[in-house]
């Protein structure tokens, strides 16, 4: 049964890839902005506009210049990037580990003030605490990340300035690294002191993308926590003379956070696509940095290379999700 | 709320931990280094091909690390570099340069006449993708002799050698580049300029190292680290922090506020950058009286001194003080009431408004889109009622090739080496794709400049199309910028009037 719905999953997500393939490739194509007009020189002629057009394939209709791009794709070529001039699938694998590292640390971080603030929350129903977390998640909620980002930058980079505010890792550190995950070969490497260089870089923009999220996952929680603090087997519980933290955290909270999971799931696809204005805010050479520069210079081959990989992160995820769910969840296990 | 024992000892170790993650004395950029936030990431290490070759910003990069045939002066003057003479025949048919001898590469190789001339011929070549091709494509036909290079040219163009200061004009190693290759080059490039390249991390930043074999003069900073910031907030935030000694284009607000702080000082000198409103032959714009309404109608310096809190200068025509075919003596006055007259003229007033749409950006160039509004409400007083369309600047670049602008749109243009061709000549001659102005009597104005081998009368030349633009209100030159750089006050900056940031010309403050 999961298998078969791992399949059909499979086969959804190769449809959405490519409507997401070709709704990108037409928008960006008619959208305003033209990169070879980006390019011109001072004293250029009609003909070296040509030359260039020619040069990119831009003299081609978008039917000829789609069908180009998408047997290059499917045959691992995604083009060559117009500002560039390199490899786009290469650029885009080269930045995708920083755009992970740091959506992952984001969540780490989301689910440790989240998760925390739940269980609070549910312990302390109807107190105080509880509507002082209910204000808090909705500040955060209500602040969207890039100026989490800003206000963080003041207090930590300029005021209190004890963590980095922009860049991935210290110039002046070599780097021993074989891939580009550098925090997490640091950590296999043992390599501390890079470990801490990155996290000092890492913990603002990740603690921006992650406030929003941790108080979705505070509410959601909370919430999921309070209803199944309500049926029987908790109300045993307490009975057997269990402590109320103890309540939630041996009995309420594994049937309470499988609800939460999947919105949790759709919340960090959100999250990566928050990564684009952080990055660029904290200069952190990540996919979503890249995606800026590549759109204002409407360097089209990497906006699809780019958008695409975004996409298939998406439903990758998603996928991810549903199968865990589907794992975790006996009824849908069993059929 | 009563703190307990746990609750103390938890707070206690979490405060323990964030200072153990952030990094107090990490956060301070280093004395022995200099560490620049610059506004634009480095996409290319070729400074002659792409689309990165004719951004301006990105040249203080590439003269750290490149020579270029001859060098600018923070004054825009010429001066001598790894060419050491150059100059044109009496027939104006060939041309001539002398090249440094004692110079040496990066990697220890020397330098040879034959790296100007490989470099010159590949600039020149269709396939090598230099935006500038039009210019090199011009020389043919390299002799060398020792350490002297002469070549034919195709026809006489005086901004020639001035072209050897400005985009895409540097000399490339030509044993080294064969050898490596485009994706060699690009992976540990190479140059004769003060800096080498120790470490390059794409839209993050380049670490420089003093080149200890490097022919002029040493730069004072062994060790330069240049981080790509683009967002501006967050150079503030770089250099108030201490992280950054010396950062570049930040809003004037920012500027005034952070020179006021003990440990930072500034500069802001007007660079070769101009802000102007293209007019566009087209619909209203035909009137001779809508058009000069409306540029009598601006006052420039308020526009500076409110918008810009005083920092740039108000300009009459699309050459600054700088720039060699400028002519004080050609001024647009400021005159609404004037403006209100022509306009009555055509039949227009503050009731029967004549009405066109003004295209800007919005963000692109400081109080871009704030100056425009400004303007449309100093229009708006003597009778013209102009509609605000923003847009991109890819947008801009679209419109322009194709002629298809609306009758007023802001632009800024650069003019780094001071030519009127590469200023008032691109800008305004109809033929070209950067020009939004059709009009023949300019087209025939200047067609007779492009090859004038008389240099006073070619100047002179120039003068007469300024004249001739600004009497006929062709175009609304408005403001030259100003460029804001913040350092230390322990670093000492010299500006560049093309606005290149450049570590080598900065030394410790003593």
């Amino acid at each position: 049964m999961i298998l078969q719905r791992f399949f059909i999953r499979l086969f959804t997500m190769a449809i959405t890839l490519l409507g997401v393939s070709v709704v990108v490739f037409v928008i960006i194509r008619v959208a305003p902005g033209n990169p070879i007009a980006m390019m011109l020189p001072p004293g250029a002629t009609d003909a070296d506009i040509e030359r260039l057009r020619a040069l990119y394939g831009l003299d081609k209709s978008i039917l000829q210049q789609y069908g180009i791009w998408l047997s290059g794709v499917l045959q691992g070529d995604f083009g060559t990037s117009i500002s560039l001039r390199q490899d786009v699938l290469g650029l885009v694998l080269n930045r995708l580990p920083a755009t992970l590292e740091l959506s992952i640390v984001a969540l780490l971080i989301a689910l440790a003030i989240g998760g925390p603030l739940a269980v609070i929350g549910a312990r302390e129903q109807g107190t105080g605490v509880e509507a002082g977390i209910d204000v808090a998640n909705g500040a955060a909620l209500s602040i969207p990340d890039f100026l989490w980002g800003l206000a963080l930058i003041l207090l930590f980079g300029v005021l209190w300035p004890i963590f980095e505010i922009s860049g991935r890792v210290s110039p002046r550190l070599d780097l021993p690294f074989a891939t580009q995950f550098y925090l997490f070969e640091s950590i296999l490497r043992l390599r501390f002191d890079l470990t801490k260089d990155l996290i000092s870089h890492m913990f603002i923009p990740a603690l921006a993308l992650a406030l929003p999220l941790a108080a979705i996952i505070s509410q959601l929680l909370k919430l999921s926590l309070k209803e199944v603090m309500t049926l029987d087997y908790v109300v045993l519980a307490r009975v057997k003379g269990f402590s109320e933290t103890q309540v939630i955290l041996r009995e309420a909270l594994k049937n309470a956070a499988l609800p939460a999971l999947t919105l949790i799931g759709v919340q960090f696809t959100f999250l990566i696509g928050g990564t684009v204005i952080i990055e660029r805010l904290f200069s952190y050479e990540g996919l979503g940095n890249m995606a800026i520069d590549a759109v204002i210079n409407r360097d089209l081959p990497l906006i699809q290379g780019i958008v695409l990989v975004f996409a298939l992160l998406f439903v990758t995820i998603n996928l991810i999700v549903d199968m865990t769910y589907a794992l975790l969840n006996p009824r849908l296990r069993h059929g | 709320m009563t703190l307990t024992r746990r609750q103390i000892l938890a707070y206690g170790a979490s405060a323990l931990a964030l200072s153990a993650i952030g990094f107090p004395t990490g956060a301070m950029a280093q004395s022995d280094e200099l560490v620049i936030a610059y506004n634009v990431n480095l996409p290319s290490w070729d400074p002659t091909t792409g689309p990165s070759a004719v951004n301006p910003t990105i040249q203080g990069i590439y003269q750290s690390v490149f020579d270029q045939f001859i060098p600018q002066a923070p004054d825009l003057s010429f001066g001598s570099g790894l060419l050491t003479e150059w100059g044109w025949s009496d027939d104006k048919k060939q041309i001539h340069m002398t090249v440094r001898d004692g110079v040496t590469w990066h990697d220890g190789s020397p330098f040879t006449a034959e790296d100007v001339v490989w470099s010159l011929e590949r600039a020149g070549k269709e396939e090598t993708g230099n935006p500038i091709q039009f210019v090199w494509k011009n020389l043919s036909n390299f002799q060398v002799d020792g350490n002297k290079i002469t070549a034919d040219a195709a026809g006489y163009d005086p901004a020639l050698f001035k072209w050897m200061s400005f985009l895409t004009g540097y000399i490339m190693p030509k044993a080294y580049y064969e050898k490596v290759g485009a994706e060699g080059f690009e992976a540990s490039p190479i140059g004769t300029g003060p800096y080498m390249v120790d470490k390059f991390e794409r839209n993050a930043f380049v670490r420089l190292k003093a080149y200890p074999g490097y022919w002029g003069d040493k730069p004072a900073y062994e060790n330069v680290t240049i981080k790509f910031v683009g967002d501006a907030a967050s150079r503030v935030a770089e250099v108030e922090s201490g992280s950054s000694h010396v950062t570049l284009e930040i809003p004037y607000e920012e500027y005034d506020r952070l020179i006021a702080k003990d440990d930072l000082a500034g500069s802001i000198d007007t660079v070769s950058d101009i802000g102007m409103i293209f007019l566009n032959d087209i619909e209203v714009m035909n009137d001779p009286n809508v058009r000069k309404a409306a540029v009598m109608a601006v006052d420039k310096k308020l526009l500076v001194d409110r918008l810009l809190r005083g920092y740039g200068l108000p300009i009459d025509t699309l050459e600054t003080p700088e720039y060699e075919a400028f002519d004080p003596s050609i001024k647009v006055e400021y005159n609404p009431e004037k403006a209100v007259e022509l306009l009555k003229a055509s039949g227009y007033s503050t009731d029967n408004p004549v009405k066109f749409t003004i295209q800007t950006t919005k963000g692109f160039k400081p109080k871009d889109y704030e100056m425009v509004q400004a303007i449309v409400g100093m229009w708006r007083k003597v009778g013209i009622e102009a509609n605000i369309e923003v847009y991109e600047i890819a947008k801009h670049y679209e419109l322009r090739a194709a002629d298809q602008l609306a009758p007023a749109a802001f632009y800024n243009w650069g003019n780094a080496i001071g030519d009127p061709t590469t200023s008032t000549g691109f800008a305004m001659y109809g033929p070209s794709p950067h020009s939004v102005w059709d009009g023949q009597d300019v087209i025939d104005a200047i067609n007779p400049l492009w090859g004038e081998a008389d240099e006073e009368k070619r100047i002179a030349g120039w003068k007469a199309v300024s004249k001739l633009i600004a009497d006929n209100a062709y175009v609304l030159p408005l403001i030259q910028y100003a460029q804001p750089i913040v350092h230390a006050k322990g670093v000492n900056v010299v500006p560049h009037k093309s606005g290149a940031l450049l570590p080598a010309l900065m030394t410790p403050a003593s």
